[in-house]
């Protein structure tokens, strides 16, 4: 089948806080603007106003319930889309080569032209990030915005994918993780940040910084703080008196 | 196989223009590049430039492309031509369909204008409807604000000044501790989103208060699953906390509030008020001499703990019955933790570490600036505690007093207005007696007498007879709820159809979908709609209405006047509006035609001024009787609401060099598209803070003309006009309540911050209907617009009904279960889901997706439809009968704000083989052609 380079000069791709994700899509939305109108085919809508809508999204949230023994339950939000792995077996299972990992940058992409839509990529996905396109019977899945990094035409401060340009709460960051000393890097290894299912061996470049602790408040009530104003020796109105001698 | 690289383009031509206009997918007012091929919109992304996004776009905003290109717009007036509701119309020019509103509306202008009863939904030129329908001479105008946030706007203006969103913010930059109250996924969007990322990047500790643990709450760091309508007893026993501990900023409460003020403690008609002196300035008691003095006198230390005796009566300063209230052990977090669902030792957590946090990190930046008594201070010292509210906490009828009682803890501890805290954003803060008194006076032919609305300071600005009928419609202003600051638009159709307290002729609406989301008891409001007098004609005799959109108002309507995207008009986000500003900066902004409407629909605004011009509205026609404006972005750029202050503050004078004040600018609007749709002037730094106090601030504010002089004001922790209006209520005054209204007003006009149950609490079987009920919308939607967007609906679809562990277990459902949901108003029946990061005992579901069949351009079956229902089924605008003869309303009894979150309902499993929701109306006639099914949306240039 299809083989993978060796080495990826950089490893482009995205670090994903599920901390600070508020769950709010914007990132899906921008993503399906950007890429419905650039790379590739349009991402279609079947039976866009009807029953059973259903396009093809390069990006989803998914929000989980995490309910816990000792503590309130919480909700993560957790936005999903191809992790550009290096070791990535939807390149390996593509009969054709239409699906391939740049040498240059470990961006994965499928060469639509090449792409004969027999869906082996997405059954290979553990992460379930390529879906098919329901109009056009091609495979869809994140370019990490590749006609936008590298675009001459857009101010370089616009040189990052949609989905990062727009993400309202600040969640999410790309850079090179090859590099341990890019802003990325630095930011997985000072929050712990993880692969998702490493034990699957596809060695994503995408990772996830985990949500901080929750519930944690545990300040002692004011009286270990100081000696209440209405426990001093003449109640509040001694202590008013007092405190504002002193102002 | 060996993988062969393809060439790739890498640098596409993203478009082939770039223009720069103002969202309009929420309320929120987000710069928007609309990248443009061939004319045609390709592609919106956020303007970094701009003030309120910085380059960021939510979901929706994103999705704008398709509301642009949405199969629901409208494509032609429409003239009724079946019976109402049905949506049978027939396509009429625009001609037609302008005489038929003028000859509906002149008659009435000659001899009754207030039988004309315009209201608007959630537009953003209210300045201007308003100033429209003050020239044609109705009381009756008012926008959305009465059944969404009225609570927290009017306890804001009249506690500080100002309020949450739109009149000031969190100073993000800087808190250390966030406390978000009551906030659902939606209000506001970006900036509360960027807001919440700076806390996250700093690792700011942030508190999320709220029943539910979705959105903004799933990322606070401690989520309080509080119970609903009970938000104010837990803020006032984190008061009584803080009290008890003196964990309060004193010096601030002294310089900044009317904590010193004196009482008047003597029985009559002045108990309760402040003393004054000859000059009726406050009287505070100054603890060198002892004596009473004027508050403003130089070199005296204001008292808080002792009053002054004067013929044997005390006479005691705010503080004192402020503390001896809240030190009350009503208040002790042992006696309120049952009601509010937190325990005793949470409540007393957060207390500390909202001291610990203000009073041990507090920050001083190096600022000197001088206040209003001409004292120079050397630095700005603030307590880095910020707090953010919204319909949560107000929505309840028990609301103005639970917004007050956290404007209450704000100033407590000294954290409005000071770094780390929360900043206004200009024009405010703005006091309530710098805010217009609301007018009422018409006569035939006549302009009313002044602006609709404002801050009544006492019964004496109520907008009643002397029978003590109400003037207006929706009986704002009325003793039924005095400080109707903003209308009470859910009350219209009600009234208008009992007639009560008089018959109108026609009731123009735009872009409030009434006959549906917008409504309490929608499918009683359709019924009211379609009511018939015994001759056939309609009870309310004529309806028009504009929207862009074929929404079910639209079915209601007899004469629908269709409006364009907002990519196809001009608009202006006004500063006399809902403005832009930030903490350390003026904005305004527009939106502008970057497309033409191919469709034959015509903005409203341009479209309003044709009818006053057709209708010879004063201020529309010019001398000769001609229309005086071109369109509306001719009334944007030329009008002049007082010499130099138009809509429009930025580019003004002839050269165009003009802020705030200054000659209209006939190349205004071009200056404002070169600057990519907004203007922004910044506040001197050493105006940034304590703006109500600081004497730079108040000087600039009135070089830019949001002043006509400085107005310096303290913090009402007591608010003086609540206790008029008490006053009345015990028999003081010309102007009496009527009996049945004495004890509530005596109750929730309560001077300083109280807590009470609201009112279906307090009258509902808990044992009967043991559940509270909750709607919120979700961050990808806004209103029923989100809902029919191709994109938008495939994020949210359908209204599952979400339960806590505990009620999933005991009524036993299981996946795909659906359950029934009975208030003592209606039912509805709903799929059902558990989730458990839940308030227990509190059911809830997304609001404003369900869709009346046929509505929309959606397929009949969509899910919106048919697996959908809104909970407005199961709130009334009235109460339930009591036995008494009378029907109270289900609102704030202070601001009559519609109280959505007080429902409490019972649950229960539908039967097996459900599989469509109820209620279940009838299908309406789409005016709009079924779309094509499938989209594959590529603009080609």
């Amino acid at each position: 089948m299809t083989t993978l380079p060796a080495r990826t000069d950089r490893k482009l791709g995205l670090v994903i806080d599920l901390d600070t994700c508020v769950g709010c899509h914007a990132c899906v939305i921008s993503c399906k603007g950007w890429n419905t109108e650039n790379y590739g085919v349009p991402l279609s809508d079947m039976d866009a106003w009807g029953e059973a809508p259903e396009g093809s999204f390069l990006n989803r949230v998914h929000s989980f319930e995490v309910t816990r023994d000792d503590a309130p339950p919480m909700i993560v939000h957790f936005p999903k889309s191809c992790l550009h792995c290096d070791n990535a077996p939807c390149v390996t299972v593509c009969p054709t080569g239409a699906s391939y990992k740049r040498s240059e940058d470990g961006i994965v992409l499928v060469n639509e032209s090449a792409c004969i839509g027999c869906g082996l990529c997405a059954w290979a996905c553990p992460y379930g990030a390529r879906e098919m396109d329901g109009a056009e019977k091609v495979m869809k899945k994140c370019t990490l915005c590749v006609d936008r990094i590298y675009n001459q035409t857009l101010p370089e401060e616009d040189r990052e994918p949609a989905c990062v340009r727009t993400c309202p709460a600040g969640a999410r960051h790309f850079g090179d993780l090859g590099d341990p000393e890019s802003t990325v890097s630095q930011l997985v290894t000072a929050r712990g940040g993880f692969d998702l299912m490493p034990e699957q061996g596809t060695q994503p470049v995408n990772k996830y910084l985990p949500p901080r602790g929750r519930d944690t408040l545990a300040t002692p009530d004011l009286a270990s703080l100081c000696t209440p104003a209405t426990e001093t020796a003449t109640g509040f109105l001694g202590w008013l008196d007092r405190a504002l001698e002193r102002i | 196989m060996q993988s062969r690289q393809p060439a790739l383009d890498l640098s596409p031509q993203v478009s082939d223009e770039v223009r720069k206009t103002t969202c309009y997918m929420c309320a929120c007012r987000c710069g928007i590049n609309v990248h443009m091929k061939g004319g045609k919109v390709a592609y919106i992304e956020g303007n970094r430039d701009h003030p309120v996004n910085r380059g960021v776009l939510c979901a929706k905003g994103s999705a704008g492309i398709m509301q642009h290109l949405s199969p629901a717009r409208l494509r032609a007036p429409l003239k009724r031509v079946g019976p109402r509701g049905s949506g049978e119309f027939q396509e009429i020019t625009w001609e037609e369909a302008l005489q038929t509103a003028t000859d509906w509306m002149r008659p009435l202008r000659e001899t009754a204008p207030e039988k004309l009863a315009f209201f608007t939904g959630r537009d953003q030129s209210q300045s201007f409807t308003g100033w429209w329908a003050q020239a044609f001479g109705t009381p009756n105008w008012a926008a959305h604000g009465g059944f969404c946030s009225v609570n927290m706007a009017a306890a804001g203006i009249y506690t500080i000044g100002g309020s949450f969103w739109e009149f000031g913010q969190p100073d993000w930059n800087r808190t250390k501790l966030f406390l978000l109250f009551g906030v659902a996924e939606d209000h506001d969007s970006n900036p509360i989103k960027m807001g919440l990322g700076k806390l996250k990047a700093r690792g700011a500790r942030v508190i999320g208060i709220n029943p539910i643990r979705s959105g903004y709450n799933a990322i606070a760091d401690d989520w309080v699953g509080i119970t609903p309508g009970t938000d104010g007893l837990f803020i006032l026993s984190l008061v009584h906390e803080l009290l008890r501990a003196g964990k309060i900023d004193l010096g601030y409460l002294i310089r900044y509030t009317n904590a010193p003020y004196l009482v008047n403690a003597a029985d009559g008609p002045e108990k309760g008020l402040f003393l004054r002196d000859t000059d009726a300035k406050p009287l505070v008691r100054d603890r060198h001499t002892g004596q009473a003095v004027a508050w403003d006198t130089p070199g005296i230390a204001p008292d808080l703990a002792h009053g002054v005796e004067i013929d044997g009566v005390t006479h005691l300063p705010v503080f004192r019955h402020l503390s001896d209230r809240y030190l009350a052990p009503d208040y002790a977090p042992e006696a309120t933790a049952p009601r509010c669902g937190i325990p005793a030792a949470r409540i007393r957590a957060i207390a500390a570490e909202i001291a610990r946090v203000a009073f041990e990190e507090e920050i001083t930046l190096d600022q000197p600036w001088t206040d209003f008594r001409g004292v120079r201070h050397e630095t700005m010292t603030g307590r880095p505690v910020a707090m953010h509210a919204m319909r949560g906490i107000s929505a309840h009828s028990n609301g103005f007093q639970t917004c007050r009682a956290l404007h209450l803890l704000q100033i407590l501890i000294g954290s409005v207005e000071t770094p780390g805290g929360f900043r206004f954003k200009p024009p405010y803060p703005k006091p309530p007696e710098a805010h217009p008194r609301p007018h009422a006076g018409h006569s035939p032919g006549q302009p009313l007498d002044g602006p609709h609305l404002g801050y009544p300071l006492g019964p004496e600005h109520l907008l009643i007879q002397e029978d003590n009928t109400p003037k207006r419609i929706d009986k704002a202003f009325s003793w039924e709820a005095p400080l109707s600051a903003h209308g009470l638009m859910h009350m219209v159709i009600s009234n208008a159809h009992a007639g009560d307290p008089y018959k109108i002729d026609t009731l123009f609406l735009y872009m409030a979908n009434m006959a549906w989301n917008s409504s309490m008891n929608t499918s009683r409001v359709m019924e009211m709609l379609t009511d018939q007098n015994p001759d056939g004609s309609y009870r309310i005799p004529h309806i028009i209405y504009s929207d862009a959109y074929s929404s079910e108002m639209v079915a209601f309507a007899d004469l629908v006047l269709p409006d364009t995207t907002y990519l196809e008009r001009h608009d202006c986000i006004s500063l006399l509006d809902r403005p832009i500003c930030e903490p350390e900066a003026l904005a305004d902004s527009i939106r502008w035609p970057v497309v033409q409407p191919d469709r034959d629909v015509r903005p409203f605004q341009s479209v309003l001024l044709d009818l006053g011009a057709r209708l010879g509205l004063p201020g529309m026609i010019r001398d000769d009787g001609t229309p005086k404006f071109r369109d509306y972005a001719d009334y944007i750029t030329s009008h002049e609401r007082r010499p130099g202050i138009g809509p429009l503050a930025g580019f003004r004078g002839a050269d165009g060099t003009d802020a705030g004040r200054g000659a209209p600018n006939p190349d205004q609007i071009d200056r404002y598209i070169e600057n990519g749709g907004f203007w922004t002037c910044h506040i001197p730094t050493e105006a940034q803070f304590f703006k109500p106090w600081n004497a730079a601030y108040q000087d600039w504010a009135v070089a830019r003309g949001l002043y006509d002089s400085p107005q310096p004001y303290l913090f009402n922790l007591y608010s003086e006009p609540l206790r008029k209006f008490q006053l009345a209520a015990e028999g003081h005054g010309h102007r009496q309540p009527p009996d049945h209204l004495r004890a509530r007003l005596l109750q929730s006009m309560d001077p300083l911050p109280i807590w009470y149950p609201n009112f279906t609490d307090a009258e509902t079987d808990p044992a009967e209907y043991p559940l509270h009920a909750l709607t919120q919308r979700p961050m990808a939607h806004y209103h029923s617009w989100g809902s029919q967007n191709a994109w938008l609906r495939q994020i949210h679809g359908h209204t599952p009904l979400y339960v806590s562990g505990e009620i999933w277990k005991q009524q036993q459902f299981a996946p795909g279960d659906w359950a029934i949901l009975t208030s003592p108003h209606g039912r509805i029946t709903l799929p059902v889901v558990r989730m458990d990061a839940l308030n227990p005992h509190t059911v809830w579901t997304w609001n404003a997706i369900a869709k009346r069949r046929g509505a929309w351009a959606l397929d009949p079956h969509a899910p919106e439809a048919t697996q959908s229902a809104l909970l407005n089924h199961l709130i009334h605008e009235l109460m339930p009968p009591r036995g008494d003869g009378l029907r109270w309303a289900n609102s704030d009894p202070v601001t009559g704000q519609a109280a959505w979150y007080d429902l409490r309902v019972k649950i229960g499993k539908a039967p097996a083989g459900q599989s469509v929701s109820y209620p279940d109306h009838s299908a309406q006639r789409s005016p709009v052609p079924s779309p094509a099914r499938d989209l594959a949306h590529q603009t080609k240039p």
